[in-house]
């Protein structure tokens, strides 16, 4: 008998993260809303011939040109605070963070888990709609291909820490669908889908651009065009990244 | 093959712990030795699960101290989760995961992994290790968490209520495969409000009401002692006198209800009071004998019968 520690802990995430993935693929929700729902928006949007005119109101560019960042938001979005939040809450409400805290593998592994699965669908729902939108619609392709990754990557970490957050301090999955749809739409509203940004008032702007979501459109529209996303986008999302973080951290609930 | 060479697996002392001032557990002290079935019973809401849960280091202790194999729960919890299987009330596992999938995961837990197929066959549901967890119906649920608790190979297993919801037959195969694991030297915590499952499997019972252990001995001892002892129930073929009975060292009481004599008494009641009235030519018909159960055991002690809720 040698049952003195665990036989690698290694295996016991991956299998972990096998089963996590088995529900992803037998319950699509992450995939239908975070892939699906962009990957249709950018169908119809690409597919109005008004929404594909370039327009001197918007910069020069068009409706379409301006919507892509919005959809690359949104599968994040979705994923973040829609699915991983109601995941981790009905893990806590069925008792199965509770189960794996009497294990010799610590509750946050399944945590850990969940944010891997949920970026691994961002991240195949990112290369998707970028593909789709080059090949398929003829957008350019980013000007400035590393500043378009950092404002990606900055998106995702501020959003996933806000998921988080939510899956850590909210008890109820109906709750937290409300929190999650509302914030859904404001966020999306912010970002600039039904007015874009460039259309909008400059109040409206101004808050746009302190809110997560408007700082990522930002940031990912300058990196489109070539440009390396502003100081003051890099510093909003960071420091939504770390408070949302901490927050997450310091008010989990494992039961 | 044990790092602790003493024979006792826990001892408890002193504990106690209030949720918003009311004492779930009071003042609560025992030991638990390696390799036996540990019995704790009592009404909901005595304290049980909470006991337990300080065990398994689910819960801080307002007071006392807790040793298992020499680990402290606080302190050492990655430590005691290696080698302490836990089944807890009300867990639950996702619903669209097969049953041999959960069962796969957590055998990578541990370093020395029981069989999950032999596991699942010796409690009865290694036809559904294919099936979705959903399917399952809700003793099976309830036969795959005690397989869980039981796939470290643990030291110790902890079973809170383990056969709510089974059905006889898969009652009496979960309580059989229970005993087979502690005659492999697994040390047995059951939490249980079922007289019938301490009295046939435990070595030893904590009757515990309001927070306290208020008896703690193997189950008939306990119940003897408490009771005052078994009883036998006659028909004498004629009247006698009730000395005659009442001078035997194993009989404390002597009683008529009727046509009926009732004996109360310890040791070999049967046999005494038998002999001595067919020594005087007296027969005893319709014998009815009753050992001491648990059950009268609690409602001695207690005044009520341990499925009457608690009244404070």
């Amino acid at each position: 008998m040698n049952n003195t520690r665990i036989k690698t802990p290694q295996a016991a995430f991956g299998k972990l993260l096998l089963n996590e993935s088995r529900l992803a693929w037998r319950i699509p929700i992450g995939a239908g809303m975070g892939l699906g729902l962009p990957l249709l928006l950018l169908i119809v949007f690409g597919s109005i011939p008004a929404m594909r005119q370039v327009s001197s109101d918007l910069g020069g560019s068009s409706y379409f040109a301006l919507s892509f960042p919005i959809l690359i938001v949104t599968t994040v979005l979705a994923l973040s605070i829609i699915v991983m939040p109601r995941s981790l809450i009905q893990y806590r409400e069925t008792g199965i963070l509770r189960r794996l805290s009497v294990t010799p593998v610590p509750p946050s592994s399944l945590l850990a888990a969940q944010i891997v699965i949920n970026l691994a669908i961002v991240v195949a729902g990112l290369i998707i709609l970028t593909v789709a939108g080059v090949t398929a619609f003829g957008l350019e392709l980013p000007k400035n291909f590393p500043a378009f990754l950092l404002a990606e990557l900055l998106t995702v970490t501020s959003l996933f820490a806000l998921g988080l957050c939510i899956g850590a301090m909210v008890k109820n999955d109906g709750v937290a669908q409300g929190i999650g749809g509302f914030l859904f739409f404001a966020l999306m509203f912010f970002g600039g889908i039904w007015i874009p940004r460039p259309l909008m008032p400059a109040m409206l702007l101004n808050i746009s651009n302190w809110i997560p979501l408007g700082s990522s459109v930002d940031a990912i529209q300058r990196a489109m065009q070539g440009l390396f996303p502003s100081l003051q986008s890099i510093l909003v999302l960071t420091a939504y990244t770390l408070v949302f973080g901490y927050l997450a951290v310091r008010f989990f609930k494992w039961e | 093959m044990t790092q602790n060479p003493s024979p006792i697996a826990i001892t408890v002392s002193h504990l106690r712990k209030t949720y918003s001032n009311v004492n779930a557990v009071e003042d609560v002290s025992f030991v638990v030795n390696e390799g036996e079935i540990f019995g704790m019973l009592g009404p909901n809401g005595a304290g049980k699960t909470t006991t337990v849960e300080c065990i398994i280091g689910l819960r801080h202790p307002d007071g006392g101290a807790i040793s298992v194999l020499g680990l402290d729960p606080q302190v050492d919890r990655d430590a005691l989760h290696l080698v302490v299987g836990v089944q807890l009330q009300f867990s639950t596992f996702p619903d669209k995961l097969k049953v041999s999938e959960i069962l796969d995961m957590y055998r990578s837990f541990y370093s020395n992994p029981a069989n999950p197929e032999e596991l699942a066959r010796a409690l009865g549901f290694g036809e559904k290790l294919g099936s979705y967890y959903k399917t399952l119906s809700g003793g099976q649920k309830q036969r795959v968490s005690v397989a869980l608790a039981l796939i470290g190979q643990p030291k110790i297993a902890v079973l809170d209520e383990m056969t709510t919801g089974l059905d006889p037959q898969a009652r009496l195969d979960t309580w059989e495969l229970i005993e087979k694991i502690r005659d492999r030297g697994t040390t047995i915590i059951l939490v249980t409000h079922s007289m019938e499952e301490a009295e046939r499997l435990c070595d030893r019972v904590a009757l515990i009401d309001h927070g306290r252990i208020i008896a703690l001995d193997a189950p008939y001892g306990l119940a003897e002692k408490v009771t005052g002892g078994k009883q036998v129930r006659f028909v004498p073929s004629k009247a006698f006198d009730d000395q005659l009975l009442k001078a035997l060292p194993e009989v404390k009481t002597v009683e008529h209800q009727g046509k009926h004599v009732k004996v109360v008494g310890s040791g070999q009641l049967i046999n005494a009071v038998i002999l001595t009235l067919a020594k005087n030519g007296i027969a005893a018909l319709e014998i009815h004998s009753e050992g001491a159960t648990l059950e009268d055991a609690f409602v001695k002690l207690t005044g009520r019968h341990i499925h009457e809720e608690s009244k404070d």
